[in-house]
């Protein structure tokens, strides 16, 4: 099976996709000419041409309300932001205008539209550029949120969400572009809603998504070869729909649980999966929910502090050991 | 830079039209005053914005263009959704949150759509749909449609940054949209002098965007017709957006809550001496189509034809409880609850 890089495989995704469907384009800021600001759409210009993947000014309310706009009238726009830091500049078209407009149409009106592009701290940016928005996204009703964390659930997820006739949010993550991984030839995709089970294990249940998923498996190993501790790990893959019943089938089997998001604590996803949690299986817990996150404070630029603010291998380490009262 | 053509003589409208868009701004007219009063009596909701002495500009616009053209409009969309042809009882019901209304009870009177009629709202964040227009105008394009979209919205939007986000890529992209302001004087309480720096809205995309400016008169509906079907031939030529500065008046408050302390009786009686449907009134009876018992007769059937709708609206039943979680998603994937 052939091993790409994670930001081949959406590029895949998104090919197979404007072959298959002429009405699937991809609009953003560097996405034709410069090849994307990170190579994600790299060739796609030569091969579609200009109508197809289409560079945009920097006017992200602009393109983004042009991308619901299109996606009105049955076009499925994929609406690439060089970072969802930017998408805040759009928040209005994405919160309230391609989720909303089939609830208030009476669901008259479908808003098959993608945006997608990378979320979470990045390489030393600062506060305003270092936004995880995973739980503001997932907050909106009407909205899907994806979220991979390798290049085989990147390109099946993908493909799904152009094919989705609902607005998905999909979520990449700088760090994890050149991250390789095997995608087949042949094609498939990957349905909403399932978590991935990355790692079973016995002694407590992890749940991360995208970037947190390669923290949370790292963590799990190192506790393994030190202490024998033997860690589950689930990738969420997607946080909206959440795929809660995979998590509590897992902690009635572990009894513990810990969460890893680099999003903030307060009303975070990780609040979101623990207050489910003691709702549905608080019998099959045997201490409370711990939570992993980003610290409470503007992301810092100085790399030691951005180091510290963000869930390392060592601070989910810690917070299994605390979960599972671990004494050693 | 290419200039508008001046309006073709060509473009006269028909005896029929004229009668219809006669009968259409009557029908606006008397839907508001109704709406008026069903507020107060708080069968509807929310807010809700009267078009009465803006009718002109839906009928005469909306009658210069083709069935499969696009219209979207702002939250002051009664008399666009009744121009484009849409039927009153669903906009009643629409009105009174019941499940016959013309977005299911989920929209109110600020967000009204028809798809089949291709209108497509009713949105009410001020200036958040015109980047849609160009999304819509951007289908055509990528389609290679003959079609062209009408966008309305008020002079209070044209300070948003969505107008002029939506405004450059319209021009960038040459999309097919006549991009109309109606320019009533007052974004809420606050006169266009306390809110816009440069006043003379038709300046203000040429140089900006690339896209054409002219004013017309909003109170005419004629002149809107010729106005905007000359647009529309030049957008469906593939020149690219043009920009309307539609000078109108409404005649109520911004919204039904509102006390209008900004402006005087005297200025609101000056502008009803040029009233839309009057001036139409009078080039029909010059053209021997009206007399006073044919306008009496026409008033008295509209006037019925509300009531029955109103009524008819008003006994249909509220929605199911359960119709919160419909029209959510497409492809739902089980509520959160």
């Amino acid at each position: 099976m052939p091993v790409i890089q994670m930001r081949e495989a959406l590029n895949q995704a998104m090919c197979e996709e404007m072959e298959r469907d002429p009405d699937v384009f991809l609009m953003g800021e560097e996405v034709a000419e410069y090849d994307g600001a990170y190579k994600v759409s790299q060739g796609m210009l030569a091969k579609f041409g200009p109508m197809r993947v289409v560079d945009t000014p920097i006017s992200e309310c602009g393109f983004a309300g042009l991308g619901v706009g299109a996606a009105m009238v049955g076009m499925r726009p994929i609406i690439e932001f060089m970072t969802f830091s930017f998408s805040l500049v759009a928040f209005d078209q994405v919160v309230n205008n391609a989720p909303k407009v089939r609830h208030m149409s009476g669901g008259q009106l479908s808003v098959p539209i993608v945006f997608r592009g990378i979320s979470g701290p990045g390489q030393q940016l600062g506060a305003t550029h270092s936004w995880t928005v995973d739980a503001l996204y997932t907050h909106v009703p009407g909205l899907k949120v994806v979220i991979p964390s390798n290049p085989y659930d990147a390109k099946g997820l993908l493909k799904t969400a152009i094919r989705d006739n609902d607005p998905v949010i999909f979520l990449e993550n700088e760090s994890m572009y050149g991250n390789r991984g095997e995608v087949p030839e042949e094609e498939y995709l990957i349905e909403f809603g399932k978590a991935d089970i990355k790692r079973e294990g016995t002694d407590c249940t992890v749940v991360g998504w995208g970037h947190t998923v390669l923290t949370a498996m790292a963590a799990a190993e190192e506790l393994e070869k030190a202490h024998g501790i033997k860690v589950e790990v689930i990738d969420l893959r997607t946080l909206r729909p959440m795929d809660i019943n995979s998590i509590l089938s897992s902690v009635k089997k572990t009894g513990y649980l810990v969460t890893v998001e680099e999003g903030y604590p307060q009303c975070g996803v990780g609040a979101e999966i623990a207050a489910q949690v003691q709702q549905h299986a608080l019998d099959d817990l045997d201490n409370s929910v711990v939570r992993v996150a980003a610290l409470d404070v503007p992301m810092p630029y100085s790399k030691p502090l951005l180091q510290h603010v963000v869930p390392s291998v060592q601070r989910v380490a810690e917070a299994i050991k605390r979960a599972i009262y671990f004494q050693g | 830079m290419t200039t508008v053509a001046e309006p073709a003589i060509k473009a006269e409208p028909t005896d029929a039209e004229l009668m219809q868009w006669y009968r259409q701004m009557v029908l606006i007219r008397q839907f508001e005053l109704r709406c008026a009063q069903s507020y107060q009596q708080q069968k509807i909701g929310g807010f809700c914005h009267l078009y009465s002495g803006q009718e002109a500009v839906a009928v005469g616009s909306i009658g210069a263009v083709r069935k499969d053209d696009y219209i979207i409009t702002a939250y002051r969309d009664h008399g666009h959704a009744i121009a484009r042809g849409m039927d009153i009882h669903p906009l009643f019901a629409e009105l009174y949150g019941k499940r016959s209304g013309c977005s299911h009870g989920k929209g109110g009177s600020m967000h009204f759509f028809d798809t089949e009629k291709n209108f497509f709202g009713g949105h009410a964040i001020v200036g958040a749909h015109i980047p849609l227009a160009t999304g819509l105008g951007w289908a055509i394009k990528y389609r290679k449609q003959d079609r062209v979209v009408l966008c309305y919205f008020g002079d209070g939007a044209i300070n948003q940054g969505s107008f002029h986000e939506a405004l450059n890529l319209a021009g960038l992209f040459k999309l097919p949209c006549i991009f109309l302001v109606e320019n009533n004087g007052y974004g809420m309480g606050t006169h266009i002098h306390r809110a816009s720096a440069v006043t003379e809205l038709k300046l203000r995309t040429a140089d900006a965007y690339g896209i054409p400016g002219k004013d017309v008169d909003g109170m005419d509906c004629l002149a809107m017709y010729k106005m905007v079907r000359s647009a529309a031939d030049y957008c469906r030529q593939g020149n690219g957006s043009i920009f309307l500065e539609v000078k109108t008046y409404r005649y109520r408050g911004h919204s039904m809550s509102d006390p209008q302390k900004y402006r005087t009786h005297e200025e609101v009686a000056e502008y009803q001496k040029h009233d839309p449907i009057g001036r139409l009134e009078k080039i029909l009876q010059e053209k021997r189509l009206l007399d006073a018992a044919k306008i009496s007769a026409i008033a008295d059937e509209i006037h019925r034809e509300v009531e029955a709708a109103h009524e008819k609206a008003d006994a249909d039943p509220t929605p199911e409880l359960e119709d919160v979680w419909t029209d959510i998603y497409a492809q739902p994937f089980g509520p959160y609850r």
